[in-house]
């Protein structure tokens, strides 16, 4: 049997891993990659609480449920946002996306 | 040590580094590839913990849908500067010294935490698992309400995009 | 004795455990031994299907096809292969060549990891998943995956654009199809497909003869196959994703794609023609692999039949008709079969019974009929909004710039 202690460290490298794409990469989409990840990183760690602590209550799957249709939603709307970003800028580099600052 | 865990500690490794490969890869269409790679082997752990639904709602919902559509709109946002450009922006060692010292953080406090040992409860083979996530999902003593706000927020995001990224011309 | 693939299995297991080999590592040998004899039987029979696919379209086409090699030409997908093997195996130059040698790989394989949970017979299948009719769609997703990477990766536009336009179409024709497959898995009770099959007792077609129907168009769709072939528009994208391929690796592609239309052939059979069922198929299991691949050829044949027979449809016209009418449609009848099940059940109507089967299809019929009327008077609205009187020659339409 796995020990619940690796697939907990497990979830949290996957989730450190997604944390720096969200804060070093330049572009959007890569940004959306990153958080991609820590919402999968999230879920192991929902479904193994749920293996190895309550396996007759299925509150765990259900959070896992709704994160997908959370992460679906995100994704639809933030890749709907890049495009029209995209129409008007031509960019989407984060870092150049600064119209707010001035 | 059984094969199990073996085999978990080859899916980890193989999703970690794809997981690496996203974050750092220089082209954008292989960062979404190794992305697939990555929610693959996640899908795999779940196999693993004897979730079957979930893993294969992975595969279809991140695979078919999040990551063809991630490739999707990489090839429509093209762009010659941003691709030869750098891929990190300026603050990239902050980042990293930040993602090291979360994930020192966490293993010291899961370290520290005297539930890791716990071991999994079997899970008799008449209690259908399926079945019984269905019934949690739509029984109003369970997560109905969730379920109910989750396919609220999914027709909120559908009309959404489509408002965001209709071209009015 | 009517069961030879177990009596293999059960007489290499001993065997084996002869041998002195642990019962872990029996298992894992027979498991292997299966993948690799279920993997095999399909490419062979995928071979075959070269020369059926050639032989019915010449039929269509009022010519004889292949009759030179062997009889009937039977030989001919051999020689086809061996021209395949010897041409020359092209890379391009900008091509990104892990991605692009995967891809004719990712193609092939997924279609054969649909045939894991196919019951061949009631006591031949490869994995009974409780998830089965759910792990069919996300194979289906991973080969869009395969198409997009052919694509992308052969750095060309043509590829590119067959390859966006093959996967709106699979995306878009996705939903009806999941919605569809839905209605057996209400009948059966289950998502099992070795458990739907196994209530098939009056075949679903008959209960269900729209989700029949649209899960035959999308699969259609799914298949990339005329009246859906937009992704090969030949005339416009000179051959769509594979156009850099050669060789084996086009090889592949083309296998993949034939063995797609059979497989899916094989689960319409399997969801709403009672898979393996016949007569005497439950005493002698090698009967069910017959009919299996009986209804599986003739659906095959069905697919051709369209192929064949209707033009190619603009891309706009084909996703308007699957939001606006596939997947409302696939919706309404879901719903009302849920409903009508929970009706009959209430008034004491056996599942799978004839009566119950009989009232699904008035169910079916019904909404069948509306669906028509519907269709009718938004034709007549569009035939009135064509014949209306337009302005003409107006200096904004006329393309004259305004002085």
């Amino acid at each position: 049997m796995i020990p619940l202690s690796w697939l907990l460290f497990f979830a949290a490298a996957l989730f450190c891993i997604g944390l720096y794409g969200v804060l070093a990469r330049k572009n959007a989409i890569a940004i959306l990659m990153g958080i991609e990840l820590m919402l999968n990183a999230v879920n192991v760690n929902l479904v193994a609480f749920w293996r190895y602590r309550t396996p007759e209550m299925m509150a765990g799957q259900v959070f896992a449920v709704i994160v997908f249709a959370v992460a679906a939603a995100e994704v639809a709307v933030g890749l709907a946002l890049f495009i029209s970003v995209y129409r008007r800028r031509k960019t989407i580099a984060a870092d150049e996306l600064d119209l707010m600052k001035w | 040590m059984t094969p199990l865990q073996m085999i978990f500690i080859l899916v980890a490794a193989m999703t970690l580094g794809a997981g690496l490969m996203v974050v750092t890869a220089r082209n954008l269409v292989h960062s979404a590839l190794w992305l697939v790679l990555a929610l693959f082997g996640v899908a795999i752990v779940y196999v693993l913990l004897q979730a079957g639904f979930l893993a294969v709602v992975q595969v279809v919902i991140y695979i078919g849908a999040i990551a063809i559509l991630m490739i999707f709109a990489i090839m429509l946002t093209r762009n010659i500067a941003s691709e030869s450009g750098p891929r990190f922006n300026e603050n990239w060692s902050w980042a990293l010294v930040i993602a090291l010292v979360l994930f020192g953080t966490l293993a010291w406090m899961l370290s520290g935490w005297d539930g890791i040992a716990a071991q999994a409860p079997a899970i008799s083979p008449r209690f259908d698992t399926v079945r019984e996530l269905g019934l949690a999902l739509v029984s109003p003593e369970g997560f109905v309400l969730a379920f109910e706000v989750a396919s609220v927020l999914l027709l909120a995001a559908l009309i959404g995009a489509l408002v965001v990224a209709w071209d009015r011309r | 004795m009517f069961d030879p693939i177990n009596a293999i299995a059960q007489w290499l297991a001993a065997l084996l455990a002869s041998l002195g080999l642990s019962s872990g590592l029996v298992n894992l040998i027979l498991t292997l031994v299966g993948v690799l004899a279920i993997a095999s039987f399909v490419l062979i029979v995928d071979i075959f299907l070269v020369w059926v696919e050639r032989k019915v379209v010449a039929r269509f086409q009022d010519r004889l096809g292949p009759n030179r090699l062997g009889p009937f030409g039977l030989i001919q997908p051999l020689a086809d292969i061996i021209k395949l093997l010897i041409k020359e195996d092209i890379t391009p130059l900008g091509a990104d060549k892990v991605v692009y040698n995967l891809a004719p790989i990712l193609a092939l394989a997924t279609v054969l990891m649909l045939w894991a949970v196919i019951p061949f017979a009631p006591t031949m299948l490869g994995a009974d998943l409780n998830v089965g009719v759910l792990y069919i769609v996300a194979v289906g997703a991973i080969g869009t995956l395969g198409i997009i990477m052919a694509g992308w990766a052969s750095n060309n536009k043509y590829a590119l654009l067959g390859a966006m336009r093959t996967v709106a179409l699979t995306i878009a024709y996705e939903v009806p199809m999941v919605v569809a497959l839905l209605v057996p898995v209400i009948l059966g009770r289950s998502m099992s497909i070795h458990q739907i099959v196994n209530s098939q007792t009056i075949w679903y077609i008959v209960a269900a003869p729209l989700a029949a129907a649209i899960f035959l168009i999308s699969a259609i769709a799914e298949l990339g196959r005329a009246p859906f072939d937009l992704a090969e528009a030949e005339s416009e994208i000179v051959a769509g994703f594979h156009i850099e391929y050669t060789g084996m690796k086009f090889g592949l592609f083309y296998a993949g794609e034939l063995l797609h239309a059979l497989t899916m052939g094989a689960l319409f059979a399997s969801f709403f023609m009672g898979g393996w069922r016949g007569p005497f198929a439950e005493q002698a299991p090698i009967l069910g692999v017959f009919y299996l691949f009986l209804k599986a050829m003739f659906i095959y044949w069905v697919i051709m039949w369209v192929k064949y027979s209707l033009p190619r449809v603009r891309i706009d016209h084909m996703l308007n008709f699957n939001w606006k009418l596939l997947t409302p449609l696939a919706l309404a009848v879901v719903m009302f079969t849920a409903l009508t099940d929970k009706a009959l059940i209430e008034l004491g109507v056996a599942a799978g019974s004839l009566t119950y089967s009989l009232a699904m299809l008035a169910l079916n019929l019904l909404i069948g009929w509306i669906t028509l009327s519907l269709l009718r008077s938004y034709a007549r609205i569009e035939r009135q909004r064509v014949a209306a009187p337009r302005p003409v020659a107006s200096p904004e339409y006329s393309g004259v710039a305004k002085s």
